[in-house]
């Protein structure tokens, strides 16, 4: 059996995949034999499959793990309700809280982004958010308001507010003072809500 | 019983406080794979995070049996928790629309360069590991998926169309057009000089 290049390339997976009847295998490694330019896809395309699929090749953003662990640690261990369990949170929640207050009453505070920048009451601190570069909105993932969406980065609530990033008042509307995000709204797209606005809907 | 298998155990018995544990080791591909249908970081956390929970809080892990793969396991709930997901975006209603459909007729080959092996240790760059990256991103959403499916978190042709809704056969064809695409991108990267600090021999070509 002779196959045509054309017919290599069509089965060139199923080789790979060693999927096919063993004659028509046969009749493909001859061909390589005789053929430089098939067998530079065949070799080519076997080093690509090796490469991406090495381990290596998957890569978690920044604190993934982190995020994760607190995330089922928060979802799955605190709420079975047993005594330890609650007994951990509730010690958690206060050590946390008590870090925070320490940390606010001596760390200097960094450059805002804007302004108008502020802790968001009633926003869970765990919370993954997104930010992207040149705004000073932090938004919930698949916000319909984000600008640069091929520039957002993925981060904590907590971590956006250290920043300086202020909550987007669509997005994050449910945390915050909702008559003051209302009137804000309009002005969340532009990222220009006024000051006042962006003040009421914190408090 | 090895280590996975008692963590299972104690995790089904309720010692839920190991449930990271467990699945720590596969947090990478689960991401992997959220992230190839997704195509959106926070997106992808977001989902790994609710697929989690899924897995514990619907009991799942109770319905889990010794014989199947617990990474492939918890891989599908994930891509389903993902798929679900990208139905319910309006964003991803719109990629849909921009889609081309199956492409008819055979892929022909646009590179011949001559090849050499690419050592493994290249992944250890970062610079090597954003160019496949880049590469893959710019495929089709379908050819994109099986191939993650099939040559990343190296599921079988069977699994990966089960996991997808499609026919073994719509599988093989998409992923021989992926590695052949893939292929050729990579190619064309390497005459704009992506490897050239690779340690390759002089004039030789990797694809």
């Amino acid at each position: 059996m002779v196959v045509s290049c054309e017919e290599v390339w069509r089965e060139i997976s199923n080789y790979l995949e060693d999927d096919m009847d063993p004659g028509l295998r046969s009749a493909m490694e001859e061909h390589f034999r005789s053929c430089q330019h098939c067998t530079a896809v065949l070799e080519g395309t076997r080093n690509l499959i090796r490469l991406y699929g090495d381990d290596r090749m998957f890569e978690l953003p920044s604190g993934f793990s982190r995020r994760m662990e607190r995330w089922l640690t928060r979802n799955v261990v605190v709420s079975r309700g047993t005594w330890p369990g609650w007994l951990i949170a509730a010690v958690a929640a206060v050590l946390v809280a008590s870090s925070l207050t320490l940390a606010r009453s001596w760390t200097p505070n960094r450059p805002l982004k804007s302004e108008h920048a502020q802790s968001g009451h009633g926003i869970p601190p765990d919370m993954v958010v997104v930010v992207t570069e040149g705004t000073k909105l932090f938004h919930v993932p698949g916000c319909e308001v984000i600008h640069n969406k091929d520039k957002q980065r993925t981060l904590t609530a907590k971590e956006a507010m250290r920043e300086g990033y202020v909550p987007c008042l669509r997005c994050m509307r449910k945390y915050l003072n909702v008559a003051g995000a209302r009137r804000a709204e309009a002005n969340a797209e532009n990222d220009d809500a006024t000051e006042g606005e962006i003040r009421a809907a914190l408090r | 019983m090895t280590r996975e298998q008692q963590l299972i155990a104690s995790v089904q018995q309720g010692k839920r406080e190991l449930f990271y544990e467990l699945v720590r080791p596969y947090e990478r591909r689960v991401y992997a794979a959220a992230f190839a249908i997704l195509r959106n970081e926070a997106d992808a956390e977001d989902v790994c995070q609710e697929a989690m929970l899924k897995v514990l809080k619907v009991a799942h892990i109770q319905q889990f049996r010794a014989e199947a793969r617990f990474s492939t396991w918890l891989i599908q709930i994930t891509v389903n928790e993902a798929l679900m997901r990208r139905r319910r975006d309006r964003t991803v209603v719109m990629e849909g629309l921009a889609e081309r459909p199956d492409e008819e007729g055979n892929y022909t080959p646009r590179d011949f360069a001559d090849w050499r092996e690419i050592p493994s240790e290249a992944l250890e760059r970062k610079e090597v590991r954003q160019r496949l990256a880049e590469a893959l991103a710019t495929l089709d959403r379908k050819y994109r998926e099986v191939f993650v499916m099939r040559d990343m978190e190296h599921w079988n042709i069977q699994e990966t169309a089960e996991a997808l809704g499609i026919s073994t056969a719509s599988v093989k064809t998409r992923l021989l057009r992926a590695r052949l695409m893939l292929r050729d991108l990579l190619a064309a990267g390497w005459e704009r000089g992506w490897f050239s600090r690779l340690p390759f021999e002089k004039g030789s070509k990797p694809w």
